[in-house]
């Protein structure tokens, strides 16, 4: 990341618009060589159309962008032989083995001759698909669709991978073997930037791009994330009836923020005194108050935070 | 652009192998249809059931009776002795015509005046109505033709009162008149635009619905490569068609073909380019497969209506003249029943031929612009 080589993607003031609805809204981005960015965001956020429009599928409304050093806009083709990309949507065809499809791509892609075989075969090999390979895609589970779908990505060997929601619907242990996949290519000097919604997997990232409503909210790695001022403290609070006290604390003053995580609750109060007065408050709103103790933010405290934020600063804005 | 177009053939190439029911699918259809065509299709008009009212009673008026069934095409159902009885035949449908000769019709005849003879018919379906009235004037003009001949021998010298005219019909390439031969070439052309359309529109939303579209699209492939490869294999479908559906034609059907294969094979070819352009077109138009389905059903009747098919052009109303000049299967029409029975070539048919390249090259290029917008 500190090295001279120049960064993978560039993004300025990127917006689609859809009709009225502004789907992506003046992002800037900017990912070095070799890095994996996870893109993390609610549903809706924008995460599918920025990837679309880096991948010249889509044509941005405003801004510009710039993958592998070339122009979005002006070079499509240059970009699109120098990028791998799997879409939310499993596509790969059906009706066709691991191998048929495996060459299939390696033939759009012009993947030469006489390296073809090999690299079906290392694509076979990292996808764990051995003695697999003349199945039909439509019989395999999950897990192996998706990995064998990173494989027809990456069979024409792009510097830049983008991966929209590749584990979403595959169990744990293929997710975990995914990510090892990810990370084997990112060793390699492959660039990735991956959407998700499992706040576990934006763990494995080097950096976390938050998005929500078209705009990029915050961009850092894990620790930079979870170390962020979040504008006050942060209680676990365990052994109490989850939505009795949740109505209640919300209604509490001090308190910025009540969320529900399994059957405790995160509460972000704005000071120390505000946490001492919390036991009485819910015992005047008849809930049997539990242990209550300080906590460090995880990521999703802070996803949840920044996102609540920027919505508040929306309407005030807005007013 | 070869080694991407190969790909795309062959990935075609084996999703077609591994569709076991394909086959079936792009055959057996086509071969019913054209056998119902063949068999069903036809103006013939055989056995109308009628009814008769002779009210004469002569020999004269009998004559004429056994006149009509003699021909086959009437099937005299009820003998009736009054004309309610007509009216119920007719009403309840029992009969579809009635002849009614009224009294007196033998004794008018031999004195040289018009004879009174009423055929009431079922207009309910106005083509049998239509086709069984011609029979009847057929039959009446030979029936009155042989009664004069009777009257005035030939040898009397007395000449009639009026001039006979007797028109001679010959019509060319079709001698028999043979509905066959008028529909056979006809259920080509439309059977493989159908064909055609469907299976072209239906194969690219199937991709777009599928995901594979945009896995492909983002790769460097050109578009054109992607609608070439896609095309090809539907482009030599349609071929085979026309070859499976004329060989039904000539060998089961007994349709003669005196024109030249080659120019049959380059006027469907010319014509294919139009079926590809259109179901492309109507691919870039629909995000779905029943979306597809609608606009094919949508366009394929007026498109069947408007060919000269079965209706004539000349007698359509002036605007939907026009619009003929934008289908391509009113050329195509033209060319294969010019092919199959005038036998004419190039030299001839050299303004249908222009008019498909045009049409074909107009649907293809603005369906690949529409492709590139439908992308986004």
């Amino acid at each position: 990341m500190t090295g001279n080589a120049p960064p993978a993607v560039v993004a300025e003031g990127l917006t689609k618009r859809f009709g009225a609805f502004t789907a992506v809204d003046g992002l800037d981005l900017t990912i070095a060589t070799g890095e994996v960015v996870g893109f993390i965001g609610p549903n809706g956020a924008g995460k599918s159309t920025t990837i679309r429009m880096l991948c010249g599928l889509l044509r941005p409304s405003a801004g510009r962008a710039s993958v592998a050093g070339f122009d979005v806009g002006r070079q499509p083709e240059a970009v699109r032989a120098h990028i791998g990309y799997m879409s939310q949507k499993f596509s790969l065809y059906g009706d066709l083995t691991c191998r048929e499809n495996l060459r299939f791509f390696g033939g759009i892609y012009r993947v030469p001759r006489p390296v073809m075989e090999e690299r079906i075969r290392f694509a076979i090999a990292m996808a764990g698909l051995e003695g697999r390979e003349d199945r039909l895609v439509s019989t395999l589970a999950g897990g192996w669709k998706q990995r064998l779908a990173l494989g027809c990505a990456i069979l024409h060997r792009p510097p830049v991978l983008f991966l929209d929601e590749p584990t979403s619907g595959v169990e744990p242990e293929a997710r975990r073997r995914f990510w090892d996949l990810i990370h084997t290519l990112a060793a390699g000097g492959v660039t990735i930037l991956v959407s998700t919604h499992y706040m576990d997997e934006a763990e494995y990232c080097n950096r976390i791009a938050l998005i929500d409503a078209g705009r990029l909210v915050a961009m850092g790695s894990p620790g930079e994330l979870r170390g962020l001022d979040l504008g006050g403290a942060l209680f676990e609070l365990g052994g109490v009836a989850a939505g009795a006290a949740l109505a209640a604390l919300r209604e509490m003053p001090g308190v910025i923020e009540a969320a529900i995580f399994g059957d405790r609750l995160h509460v972000l109060v704005r000071d120390a005194a505000t946490a001492e007065r919390m036991g009485p408050f819910l015992k005047r709103r008849a809930v049997e108050p539990g242990a209550l103790r300080p906590i460090a933010p995880s990521l999703e405290d802070v996803f949840v935070r920044l996102v609540a934020r920027r919505s508040e600063e929306e309407e005030g804005g807005g007013a | 652009m070869f080694e991407r177009l190969r790909a795309m053939l062959m990935k075609e190439f084996l999703e077609l192998r591994r569709d076991r029911w394909a086959i079936f699918r792009l055959v057996v259809p086509l071969l019913i249809q054209v056998i119902v065509y063949g068999y069903a299709a036809t103006f013939t008009v055989n056995r109308v059931s009628t009814a008769v009212l002779d009210l004469d009673r002569s020999q004269a008026s009998r004559s004429l009776v056994s006149h009509f069934v003699a021909t086959g095409r009437f099937d005299v159902v009820d003998v009736a002795d009054r004309q309610e009885q007509i009216t119920r035949d007719i009403d309840s449908g029992k009969a579809a015509l009635a002849i009614i000769i009224h009294a007196g019709f033998a004794q008018y005849l031999y004195d040289g005046k018009t004879a009174p003879l009423l055929v009431v018919v079922d207009g309910t379906n106005s083509n049998t109505a239509l086709i069984a009235l011609g029979y009847v004037g057929q039959i009446v003009a030979q029936f009155q033709a042989e009664e004069m001949a009777k009257a005035w021998p030939a040898q009397s010298g007395a000449a009639p009162a009026t001039v006979a005219v007797s028109l001679q019909e010959r019509p060319w390439f079709n001698p028999g008149l043979e509905d066959r031969w008028f529909f056979i070439p006809g259920v080509l052309g439309t059977l493989t635009l159908v064909q055609v359309i469907n299976l072209t529109s239906f194969a690219v939303v199937r991709e777009r619905e599928m995901g594979t579209l945009e896995q492909i699209m983002v790769s460097p492939i050109r578009p054109i490569e992607f609608i070439l490869g896609k095309t090809l294999p539907f482009f030599l479908i349609g071929l085979a068609d026309v070859v499976l559906v004329m060989g039904l034609g000539v060998w089961w059907f007994d349709v003669p073909f005196v024109g030249s294969p080659l120019v049959m094979l380059l006027g469907s070819s010319l014509f294919l380019l139009g079926a590809l352009g259109l179901g492309l077109l109507v691919s870039t138009f629909s995000r779905t497969q029943q979306q597809a389905f609608a606009l094919n059903f949508f366009l394929i009747n007026p498109i069947f209506i408007l060919s000269g098919f079965a209706f004539p052009i000349a007698a359509m109303p002036r605007v939907l003249q026009w619009t003929t000049f934008l289908n391509p299967l009113r050329y195509f029409l033209v060319v294969v029943r010019a092919v199959f029975l005038k036998g004419v070539g190039v030299a001839f048919l050299w303004p249908e031929f222009a008019a498909m390249t045009a049409l074909g090259a107009g649907l293809l290029a603005l369906s690949v612009l529409r492709f590139h917008k439908s992308l986004d």
